[in-house]
């Protein structure tokens, strides 16, 4: 399956300035894998050496983070958009 | 009508209102705790007195002191007014991208503002009062991000206020700032009612001002490890700046002035009532929408507001 990941700005320069891209799988643990495979330049800030979610990164399915979901087992189903986003502070 | 010998005893005991009408769902009800209501202005003013209180009573802080902190507002703002009343010097960290209202209200209270690069959001605010505090160790650093008595002002006060006036709450709904409202109201109705469910409300960070030169310079506030802010939490759900608005603007048409982070808290609230078949959703409104006129929310063109608003600190 084949969806659309947004990226953040910091990852836009792994992959040639664009701020989304088109990765597959059919949850968010084999995108990411897709994501870091077609993009080299992303190993590392997105999924760790053990492959597990950086700490500073939040993966949503549509508008759901992963984490409260079923972390990188999540479904993705057809159509739905994964968004990358830093972890920033607030308040 | 009762008198009150301190404006910091109006801290607190804020409205909760029913705005079931914006309810997506008609077997959900929706009620929103109006933290507005504050005499600063917004739910900050509680940890702003729990903060400052805590620091007194530990010795850490005397007449006279100085304080530093870093805030994108609200906290600066709850701190200048405990300050002012209480007799402490307040420099606050702030990012330049605030809205001008934010900025006046430190004056008001006599607070001194030290400004950081827009372009580096909040986060940046928290570098660089690190950075002063290591050059200044004798003004005391609250840290909100770190501080345990920012959670406890809600586990003690918001949270059995809540737990007060609706019993009956199924969903609780908060945005995620330093996730102070959402781990101390959080673990207190949990205790009470184990199935009741956290749901988190974060904005995504606007492109221009979430200020990282690599992912590495991504920030977990301390508070949120420590106090096991991703087991207690069920669900945290994303709300973009158009959504916020709209929201924001539906809530005044039944009435409720908020800011804009109270339409994102709501956006959340209405996504929260559409994925479940019944319960009744307690939604916090973080502040009054007194402090967004300048950003033209409820008047100017959505599209033009959008823009603006991912180029400004609204949470």
């Amino acid at each position: 399956m084949a969806v659309e990941v947004r990226l953040p700005t910091v990852l836009r320069q792994h992959a040639g300035g664009r701020s989304a891209v088109i990765a597959e799988g059919s949850t968010i643990g084999e995108v990411l894998n897709d994501l870091v495979r077609n993009y080299p330049g992303m190993a590392g800030q997105v999924l760790t050496e053990d492959g597990t979610l950086h700490r500073f990164v939040n993966v949503y399915v549509d508008d759901d983070d992963v984490r409260y979901l079923d972390q990188l087992d999540t479904k993705v189903a057809d159509g739905v958009t994964v968004s990358i986003l830093p972890a920033v502070a607030g308040g | 009508m009762a008198t009150f010998s301190s404006i910091l005893d109006l801290i607190g005991n804020t409205p909760l209102v029913d705005v079931s009408a914006l309810s997506p769902n008609r077997d959900v009800r929706i009620l929103i705790k109006l933290e507005g209501q504050n005499p600063g202005g917004s739910v900050k003013d509680r940890i702003a007195l729990s903060m400052v209180e805590d620091a007194e009573k530990e010795g850490r802080l005397s007449p006279g002191d100085i304080l530093l902190e870093p805030s994108s507002g609200n906290t600066g703002i709850g701190l200048a007014l405990v300050a002012r009343v209480k007799g402490y010097h307040l420099k606050v960290v702030l990012p330049s991208n605030v809205s001008i209202e934010r900025r006046q209200l430190l004056h008001v209270w006599g607070a001194e503002v030290i400004e950081s690069p827009g372009s580096e959001g909040s986060n940046g605010a928290v570098r660089m009062a690190e950075r002063i505090h290591g050059e200044h160790p004798e003004w005391v650093f609250l840290y909100q991000y770190a501080n345990a008595a920012n959670p406890r002002a809600h586990y003690e006060g918001t949270g059995p206020e809540i737990w007060r006036d609706c019993p009956e709450v199924t969903h609780f709904v908060a945005g995620l700032g330093t996730s102070g409202t959402l781990l101390g109201v959080g673990r207190f109705l949990k205790e009470r009612n184990p199935a009741v469910e956290i749901w988190a409300v974060e904005p995504p960070a606007g492109e221009m001002v979430d200020g990282l030169r690599n992912l590495d310079d991504g920030y977990i506030p301390p508070i949120f490890v420590d106090l096991g802010g991703e087991e207690l939490l069920d669900r945290k759900t994303m709300v973009g700046p158009r959504q916020s608005v709209e929201w924001t603007r539906r809530l005044a048409e039944v009435g409720v002035f908020a800011g804009i982070s109270s339409g994102a808290a709501m956006a959340g609230a209405a996504k929260c009532a559409q994925a479940i078949d019944s319960g009744v959703i307690v939604v916090v409104s973080a502040d009054g929408g007194w402090k967004y006129l300048s950003t033209g929310a409820w008047t100017d063109d959505l599209d033009t507001v959008v823009e603006r608003a991912k180029r400004t600190i609204y949470f």
